[in-house]
Formats: C-alpha cells, sequence, structure tokens
C-alpha cells in the first residue's frame, strides 16, 4: 500500500513508520505544521510542532529512507482545534482538542488529502490496534500496552477513517518501542513524551483561555445556592478539583469540597462533598460509530477520560444521542468531555456528554 | 525501502543550486591537499596567497571589476548582509539624518530580513517600493521616494533578476536616480550571474551580490563586488582579510573552485542563454497546452531569467504538486526555500498582487548549465495527471474546512 507516515518528531510515529516501510509498504512521511508561530525548541515534554521537531521528524525519515516532505495544517488546526477548545470552555464544557485534532486534522484533512493524492492510508505512532471483525469491518481495539492505551483519543473515528488507518504500535509496550528506536538508529529513541496541550507551550491552560476569554469572577455557592467564597476566574477550576478554591466559610461536617458545576455565564461555582460528585448516570450527543451502530440497549464499559478507568455501563443508543447507565459511580464527570464506549477491548463509538446526573446514591 | 527510483531525473531547481561543474571538483581537489594560510608570510602562505589573488583576479574578470573589488564571503546571504547593514551603519555614521533605506518588495529573504532587522534593531526606515503585475520595480514609486529626501537615503537596494519568478529589474535606472545624490546601490545579482551578462564596471552599482553554487561553483563561498571607494562598517571583526571589511581566513580551495565556476559560467554564457531561453519557451508553451487554465508568472521573453519559469495551477496546493512531481522524479521547488520546510504563499507574488490562493498553487522550474528537452518531455509527460491529482486533494481540503 502507498501509505502516509504522520511523523510528530517523536519516537513512536518513528517508530510506526520504520515499522509500516519495513512490512514493504510504500512509506511517505509528513510532518503536520500546526502552529502559526512555531517555537525554535521544545522545552521538556510540553508541546510539539516546534522546527526542531519537525528536523527530528526529518532525520527519521533519512534514517529509515523515505521520502518526507512538511504540511501546513495551521489554518485549519487553528479554526478546527484551537478555536473549538476556547469556544467550548467559554461555553462551561471541558473539549479535550487531542480528540477533536484526530478527528478533524489527522484523520479527515491529512487522510483526505493523502487519498486524493493517490495514498491509500494514514500511519501513526498511536497505541491501539485495528482487527477485521466477523462482520468484515474494521475493529479499533485497546493496545496491548495499557499504560499506553490511546484507543481512548480515537474513539471518534468513523468506519471510513478507520479502514484507511495504520497503527502498527499497538501490539508493543512502550519500552520496546523505545528500545527498537535505538536499535533502528533513530535518534530519538529517548525523546520524552509529549503531554499537556501542544498549542498552550507552557503548559498553563488557565492562564491562556484567561487571556483569550478574560477573568470572569463569580460567586462560589454550596448545593443549596447560599455563597461560601468567591473566584477570580473558572478556568483554572475542573468538575471534582478540590485544591485552590479558597473558601473562607467551612462546610458544616468540616469535610473538603469539590467543584461540582461550573455556570460559564454567571461565573457561579457549586460546591460539594465528595458524594455529591457521584454521578450514575450520563447523556451523550454527537455519537460516532467506529461500525455497526448499536442499536437499542448496549452492555457496555465506558472510559471517560483520556487516562481514566473503565466503568461498567448499560448505554441506550437513539439518532443522534445516548444514554449512559452507569453501573458503577463516576466522579467529576464534566460536559464536553467524550465518553466512550467499549465491549471488551472494542471501542464502539463514543459521545460528547452533554448531561451528567449527580448524587442520586448509588 | 521506498526511496522513489525514477526511471528519470529531471532536475529543474537550478536557481536553488545547479550542478558543480566537473572542473571545478578538480581544482577544489587539488588545492584541499596543499599546505598554507593566505595569510601567512612563509612559502606555503605565499603560495596559498597566489592561489586566492589568481581566483580573486579570475572572478574579477568574470563580472568586470577590478580584483580589490572582490571581497570574498561565505556566499549570498553574508554579502547581502554585509552590503546592508555595513552601508547603514556607514552612512549613518557619517550623518545621523540618514536612515532611510529603499528597497523592492520582492527581494530575497536575505535582503529583507536584514532589512526587517535593521528596522527594528537600529532605527533604519525600510520603505518597501512596490512591484508591477510582472514583478517589476515601479521606477516612479523609487523615484519620488527618494526625490521626497534624498539627503536621508541611507542606501538603495534592488535585485538584478527575481529568484523566483525571474523578472530583470531596472538596475541601470536605479543607479541613474542615486548618483546624482551619491546614494550607494546594492544589487543581489545572485540568480543574475552566469544567466545574464554581468559588468561591475559599466553597471555604476557600488556593491553587488554573486555566490558560487548557484554558477556550478561550491557551496559556501561567494562574493561581494564592492567599489574600491566604498566604504562599510565590518560585520566581522578580526584579521582584517579582505580589505578589513571582512575578516577571517581566506577559503583558498573555494576561492578556486568559485574562481574556475565564474570562468566557465560566463564564458559559456553568450551561448547558454539563448538555448536556455528557447527550452524555457518551450516548457511554459508546453505545460500550457497540457494544463490550459495555468498562469505564467513574471515577464515574457527579454525581460525574464532565460532559465526561469514560474507557474500557478490554480486550485492545487503547490505543495502537493511538488510531491508528486517528487515522486516521480521531476524536481523543482514552491519559491525559495525555507528552513522549516513550510510552504507559505510567496511575498513576490503577494507583492505581484496575486491572490493568496493563487501564489499557493505556483511551482517554479529553473533551468541551468545541464538542462536538456529531456527535462521539458519529462514534465509535460507527468504535470496533466499530477495536477489533477492535486486539484482533487486541494478541492478536499478546502471542502472538509467547514465540516
Amino acid at each position: 500500500m502507498k501509505i502516509i507516515a504522520a511523523m510528530s518528531g517523536g519516537v513512536d510515529s518513528a517508530v510506526a513508520a520504520a515499522r509500516a516501510t519495513e512490512a514493504g509498504h510504500d512509506v511517505t512521511g509528513i510532518h503536520l505544521a500546526l502552529s502559526r508561530n512555531p517555537k525554535s525548541y521544545r522545552s521538556g515534554a510540553r508541546g510539539c510542532c516546534t522546527i526542531e521537531d519537525s528536523n527530528d521528524a526529518r532525520r527519521a525519515a533519512d534514517v529509515i529512507g523515505i521520502p518526507f516532505y512538511v504540511w501546513d495544517l495551521s489554518d485549519r488546526f487553528h479554526e478546527a482545534v484551537v478555536e473549538d477548545f476556547t469556544s467550548e470552555y467559554a461555553a462551561g464544557r471541558t473539549p479535550n482538542p487531542c480528540m477533536r485534532c484526530n478527528e478533524k486534522i489527522k484523520f479527515e484533512a491529512v487522510l483526505e488529502r493523502a487519498l486524493a493524492l493517490g495514498f491509500d492510508a494514514v500511519a501513526t505512532g498511536h497505541y491501539a490496534r485495528l482487527r477485521i471483525g466477523t462482520d468484515g469491518l474494521v475493529e479499533l481495539h485497546r493496545a496491548v500496552d495499557p499504560g499506553k492505551d490511546q484507543s481512548y483519543v480515537l474513539g471518534v473515528l468513523s468506519q471510513r477513517q478507520l479502514a484507511h488507518s495504520l497503527f502498527p504500535l499497538g501490539d508493543t509496550n512502550k519500552t520496546d518501542v523505545r528500545l527498537e528506536a535505538e536499535r533502528r538508529g533513530l535518534s530519538v529513541a529517548a525523546k520524552p513524551d509529549s503531554h499537556d496541550i501542544c498549542f498552550i507551550s507552557d503548559g498553563d491552560t488557565a492562564g491562556w483561555l484567561r487571556e483569550r476569554l478574560g477573568t470572569g469572577s463569580g460567586d462560589i455557592v454550596d448545593a443549596g445556592g447560599q455563597v461560601v467564597g468567591s473566584h477570580k476566574g473558572t478556568f483554572g477550576f475542573t468538575i471534582g478539583q478540590r485544591r485552590g478554591l479558597h473558601i473562607d466559610r467551612r462546610a458544616a461536617d468540616g469535610k473538603p469540597r469539590y467543584i461540582l458545576d461550573i455556570e460559564p455565564v454567571s461565573g457561579q461555582v457549586t460546591v460539594g462533598s465528595r458524594d455529591d460528585l457521584r454521578v450514575d448516570f450520563i447523556s451523550g450527543t454527537q455519537p460516532r460509530w467506529c461500525g455497526q451502530i448499536p442499536t437499542g440497549e448496549l452492555d457496555c464499559t465506558v472510559q471517560l477520560r483520556a487516562h481514566g478507568g473503565e466503568l461498567r455501563a448499560r448505554a441506550t443508543v437513539a439518532a443522534d444521542s445516548v444514554d449512559i447507565d452507569l453501573l458503577e459511580p463516576a466522579s467529576g464527570v464534566a460536559s464536553g468531555q467524550a465518553a466512550v464506549l467499549y465491549t471488551d477491548t472494542r471501542v464502539v463509538g463514543s459521545a460528547t456528554i452533554s448531561r451528567a446526573r449527580r448524587g442520586v446514591g448509588v | 525501502m521506498s526511496i522513489p527510483s525514477p526511471a528519470r531525473l529531471a532536475y529543474l531547481d537550478h536557481a536553488a543550486t545547479t550542478p558543480i561543474y566537473p572542473e571545478v571538483v578538480e581544482a577544489m581537489a587539488k588545492q584541499l591537499g596543499r599546505l598554507g594560510n593566505a595569510s601567512a608570510l612563509h612559502g606555503s602562505g605565499r603560495s596559498a596567497r597566489r592561489v586566492v589573488e589568481e581566483s580573486r583576479e579570475t572572478i574579477a574578470a568574470a563580472v568586470n571589476s577590478r580584483p580589490s573589488e572582490v571581497v570574498f564571503t561565505s556566499g549570498g546571504t553574508e554579502s547581502d548582509n554585509l552590503a546592508l547593514k555595513g552601508f547603514y551603519w556607514a552612512r549613518r555614521k557619517a550623518d545621523p539624518a540618514r536612515i532611510r533605506i529603499l528597497s523592492t518588495a520582492v527581494e530575497h529573504h536575505a535582503v529583507l530580513d536584514p532589512l526587517h532587522w535593521l528596522a527594528s534593531e537600529e532605527g533604519a526606515q525600510v520603505e518597501l517600493l512596490p512591484v508591477d503585475s510582472d514583478g517589476r520595480l515601479d521606477v516612479d514609486a523609487l523615484h519620488a521616494a527618494v526625490e521626497r529626501d534624498p539627503s536621508s537615503v541611507a542606501l538603495i537596494s534592488v535585485m538584478w533578476a527575481n529568484n523566483e519568478v525571474g523578472t530583470l529589474q531596472p538596475v541601470d535606472e536605479v543607479v541613474a536616480m542615486a548618483a546624482p545624490y551619491a546614494i550607494p546601490v546594492h544589487s543581489d545579482a545572485v540568480q543574475a550571474l552566469g544567466q545574464l551578462r554581468l559588468d561591475f564596471a559599466a553597471s555604476g552599482l557600488d556593491a553587488m551580490t554573486v555566490a558560487g553554487h548557484k554558477i556550478g561553483g561550491p557551496f559556501g563561498v561567494g562574493a561581494l563586488l564592492l567599489r574600491r571607494e566604498a566604504e562599510l562598517v565590518p560585520l566581522l571583526h578580526g584579521g582584517g582579510q579582505e580589505r578589513d571589511v571582512r575578516s577571517g581566513t581566506i577559503d583558498a580551495p573555494a576561492s578556486v573552485g568559485f574562481a574556475v565556476a565564474a570562468e566557465l559560467a560566463v564564458k559559456g554564457q553568450p551561448e547558454r542563454a539563448p538555448a536556455l531561453s528557447a527550452l524555457r519557451d518551450e516548457l511554459i508553451s508546453r505545460v500550457l497546452g497540457v494544463v490550459p487554465d495555468a498562469q505564467l508568472n513574471g515577464p515574457q521573453g527579454e525581460a525574464r531569467l532565460p532559465g526561469n519559469v514560474h507557474l500557478s495551477f490554480p486550485g492545487c496546493e503547490g505543495d502537493s504538486l511538488l510531491m508528486l512531481l517528487d515522486a516521480q522524479g521531476v524536481e523543482c521547488s514552491t519559491g525559495s526555500a525555507c528552513s522549516a520546510g513550510v510552504p507559505q504563499a510567496s511575498h513576490v507574488l503577494l507583492a505581484m498582487g496575486r491572490e493568496e490562493s493563487i501564489a499557493r498553487g505556483s511551482l517554479r522550474y529553473s533551468l541551468g548549465h545541464t538542462s536538456s528537452r529531456a527535462d521539458v518531455d519529462r514534465v509535460v509527460e507527468v504535470i496533466g495527471p499530477a495536477v489533477e491529482r492535486a486539484r482533487a486533494a486541494g478541492v478536499s481540503s478546502t471542502a472538509g474546512q467547514r465540516a
């Protein structure tokens, strides 16, 4: 097959490209220029898309022996990911920009362009496995390395996208990938993993959002609506957060209080006890299914954040929404996050959380 | 391994760099084995110095300058920086009112970026004068800018020929405008040497940039032709080599390589230029035959570098096209190379009034001393399907944009 290998300049995508090449595919490496003002060097584990990353990707392609180009998708990335991130926060939701990037950039803009240019698929360094199911469709499964599994952030991909994807690292542990990179003479073997949000280079998401959305100070109230404090902006807050609230009035029971809810327009933040955080039902919109659309009720597990655990659940699927009864309670669920549904290791699909029902005492 | 192994390689990027002459390789290899610092006073030093001075004389003869007017540098970028910063500092020192620099909107980045730097760090007022739709300097605008206040102009810099679209600039007219006020004029002639007849003495220029690897010489060596009386502040201070304008041990093997290339390039120019022009015009008309809605950027005929073809393909991303052609063994460029490899709409095309989308869908094919009809044939053979495919990709990437 003719393959486009998306190469970030990191160790995973380099090894993925090398494996695709070794498997006999005709591979062309590309690096995505996503930042409008790339920094020269990367500091620590933060960010990506610097000129140094681009050079690292280029050197990896040299070593593998494949052609290499840079594709400038910065305008599209800005529009589809950065602006979406900002407006989601402005609306009081907690978006996952990496998922959005997979959905709109890597497996849409890049994939569509690759297909039009005569390529058959896009290979990335994501840790996930693809398998052909009994129905002949491509199934997305968790990676064998549970610490690195990235099937969650791929849960937005459609059958068409999966059918044109290649994840050569899904069957390997991260430590082995690093060893393999070293063995292959790839200089990125020891490069630190990237974390955090790539377009917020200093890692200060709250500061980044404040700069764009203003401070939005407001009251902190308890579940009964009584004001217990105030804050200088909600952007540092996430549902379930306990520290940094600076509440001057102690709770009656003396127990710590957690953020239950953030009201974006008024800036009102509701706090409550740990028990109040428990969620037993969530409702999701914009469902995306990796294969056949499930009908009726689905016994499954659900994962609610990138490195979160799996919870037993029962999903009821409708045309443009999914209701998910949690058989084990979740804690600190924010709207805007993705709920990814699994049966065993297989990703069934995902939905964007629009509502979470709290504290019914599961 | 999947390095593309095309049946034929058509190299059409001579403006980026052109194949080195075998005679150059031979002369350099010989010199590389020889001992001696050209600044040393003993026998080994003297023989190295002799090689350097003979090279200087050869280069001077090739561009009709005095040997003492050849200042060796590391290449085009350094020569441009030296001329612009050196003249600016020297002229401003002599009269603090001289802070204006007049240039064009279509200069190479080796000129534009030093000018931006002088504006942001050194108080220069840089005026980038407009060009017409062919990329030719608006001489009336330059005239008005000079006449507005000639005493405040530190220098003028106008390239000899544009590196992207091949447009020749009216350097003689620029010199004539500057002469009454003794304003120094610099010209970046990196693309012109070997393609056009250059006569430094007759040009009336105060400084002119040339580079080795664009004419079949080695990388890493160039020269600033600098009029004998010209005064400028050096960028590099040290041992005082090169008239005290450019310190640093002179690279004797590079200088000899540059000299051999200059001699060959200039000697062959009268024959090569018309041949390349014919090949160029054939490439243009045959590509337009295959892709009728492609648009030629820059002028036709005599007003254009003999080896330059620059075409816009509406609906295509230039980098998609480049990649498809590369896979077919056709090597060309989307404009001037960029260190990060990130393609951006060319400032030259934007200055010529092209839409950004058109500017992004452009390719430069540049011909040189090894070009042949087979190269043209190869382009014509592969350009049609490549454009079709790039258009599909272009459309698909815009289609998803608002999804």
